[in-house]
């Protein structure tokens, strides 16, 4: 069983219609894993199933051996899960360290040292650090995202698209950053638009069409695969 | 042509009563922009929870004059103001605790929620009267004047007085002490910082483990600490007269809509901005120009843009005009 299981994961929000079905994603410690797929194929859905924001009907998600399928999202964070939402994900009025302190809210601990590492990663945010988070460029303000994410020394982080909206070169460059956290050995699972860029990083990948994995494989082996490039890469 | 006399005759009618009327229009609007920030709402309810404050801190006072404690020259209801400030926050706990929390859980619309509170501002209303009456209620005591009218014109020698109310002095030094505490715990700690959060951006807050129900609970006390504040030092400088802190609800909550909903600064910059407004607009300016023009300029009418009767009107004319040109304030706030 790898680090992250979740495994037949079947729901949707609230009361509503199912959005994936019998859906599994895994990732393993140090590992980045990708979901990609068309528009509408549930890949954001699949990805907030595993942080617990949508009713599961069927499914488990395991998290380093612990069951915590019914546990709450601001619970799954106290054990070890970040997320970083696609859109809104910085406090625009607090300046770049407050956003890192609040990301450490919920730890009582001395927290300087990972904000020293958020910093060592990220080094246009040690310059910016006294700046509101809203003045930043996009670019910026991603790395304000994951960095608070990561304030509270997460075993698994998640990405909802983090490149959306933002230029091609620094698109390469949270790529890189990306697989600079990977190497820390911290699992990440991340949704991806730009499928090709992402799945080059990506040790594992994940093809969902309407709710369902479609094709599971390496990275490698789905840009290979000529059926994976003809329907989702554009040839 | 006198501009001294114009001067000290500007500044005793118009400068210090608009900045004492500022300093406490401030106070109440950062709780109106506090709630509004937190729980999204505008709380109409807040006039008559000032009026609640003020009302235990009265009766406290009565309570301390009665025993024979008192504080020599300052207002003994100083010394009460501790006690009004718990009954306010009791008070709000308890309304947030029965009324909105309901409204919360169904995450109700902001637009039910302000309703809601018009509901409590009845109630508030009718408990206020049923306990301490609808009259004007006087608790002040102590030295009255630091400067007396008199006194200055015999210190300066010139035609026109200038007298300050001890009152007037304590508003603005517990404004500023109190801005001054407020935003040192906003900017500085660790729950201040939480706050600004949960305001700014309530899922992401949520996700960074802070606790919205801990939250509101603060919001609410500091609510109640304001207003019981602000409640008090505009009842020892006119008086207490619940009809009254009804009717400050239209300048306060201009206050806060002209400084930009949600934002302290701008509740601030607009208390006084509505208040100076108010004051230059009804003051009869005929015996100012007296002053500096020659005799026989004299002006005939009193010179006076608007009665005071009408005052309310210039805060409401300023909210309709910044809701229809700029109705996001002056510091770029919330949009009601």
């Amino acid at each position: 069983m790898k680090f992250l299981s979740a495994l037949n994961m079947t729901g949707g929000y609230g009361m509503g219609a199912d959005i994936i079905h019998g859906c599994d994603i895994t990732v393993e410690k140090g590992e980045i894993a990708v979901i990609v797929g068309p528009n509408g194929a549930g890949k954001s859905t699949a990805m907030k199933a595993v942080f617990g924001m949508l009713n599961l009907r069927e499914g488990t998600v395991v998290l380093g051996g612990q069951d915590i399928t019914n546990l709450a999202p601001q619970d799954r964070v106290a054990i070890g899960m970040g997320f970083v939402p696609q859109n809104y994900n910085v406090f625009v009025s607090m300046t770049v360290q407050e956003n890192l302190e609040m990301g450490a809210f919920i730890r009582r601990d001395d927290f300087t040292e990972t904000m020293e590492q958020v910093y060592s990663l990220f080094p246009i945010l040690k310059d910016k650090r006294y700046q509101p988070a809203g003045e930043l460029s996009g670019g910026q303000r991603q790395q304000v995202a994951v960095g608070r994410a990561l304030m509270t020394k997460p075993k698994l982080l998640m990405l909802d698209e983090p490149t959306a909206g933002v230029s091609p070169i620094v698109m390469d460059d949270l790529f890189d950053k990306i697989l600079e956290i990977a190497k820390t050995g911290i699992a990440i699972l991340m949704v991806e638009q730009n499928a090709r860029q992402a799945l080059e990083i990506a040790d594992h990948g994940f093809v969902l069409v309407q709710g369902q994995n479609r094709f599971t494989d390496t990275g490698q082996a789905l840009l290979a695969d000529p059926e994976v490039r003809r329907s989702f890469l554009g040839g | 042509m006198d501009i001294l006399n114009a001067l000290v005759l500007f500044a005793n009618f118009v400068v210090i009563p608009a900045t004492v009327y500022g300093a406490q229009l401030a106070l109440g609007a950062l709780g109106v922009t506090l709630i509004f920030g937190i729980l999204r709402f505008a709380n109409f309810a807040h006039g008559e929870l000032m009026a609640f404050g003020a009302m235990i801190t009265i009766l406290m006072t009565w309570y301390l004059q009665g025993i024979g404690v008192s504080l020599g020259p300052l207002p003994t209801a100083l010394l009460a103001l501790p006690v009004g400030i718990v009954g306010a926050v009791i008070m709000v706990l308890l309304t947030d605790r029965m009324v909105y929390r309901f409204y919360r859980r169904t995450r109700a619309n902001p637009i039910i929620m302000a309703i809601v509170s018009v509901g409590v501002m009845f109630v508030m209303a009718g408990l206020v009267r049923f306990v301490i009456g609808p009259n004007d209620q006087n608790f002040s005591d102590g030295v009255r004047f630091l400067i007396r009218a008199r006194e200055f014109k015999q210190m300066t020698g010139l035609d026109e007085g200038l007298a300050i109310k001890l009152t007037q002095v304590i508003t603005v030094v517990i404004a500023v002490l109190v801005v001054g505490i407020l935003f040192w715990f906003l900017q500085k700690t660790r729950a201040g910082k939480a706050m600004r959060a949960y305001s700014d951006n309530e899922d992401l807050a949520l996700l960074s483990g802070i606790d919205p129900d801990r939250v509101v609970m603060i919001a609410w006390m500091i609510t109640a600490v304001l207003a019981t504040i602000a409640g008090v030092l505009y009842g020892l400088d006119k008086s207490f007269k619940p009809f009254i802190y009804m009717q400050l609800l239209l300048p306060v909550f201009a206050s806060a809509i002209v400084g930009g909903v949600g934002q302290p600064v701008g509740a601030i910059l607009g208390g006084f901005v509505i208040a100076f407004s108010e004051v230059t607009i009804t003051y009869a300016y005929k015996k100012f120009l007296t002053y500096l023009a020659p005799e026989s300029w004299a002006p005939e009418g009193l010179v006076q843009l608007l009665s005071t009767d009408y005052k309310f009107a210039v805060s409401f004319i300023i909210l309709v005009a910044v809701l229809l040109i700029r109705p996001t304030g002056i510091i770029r706030g919330k949009v009601i």
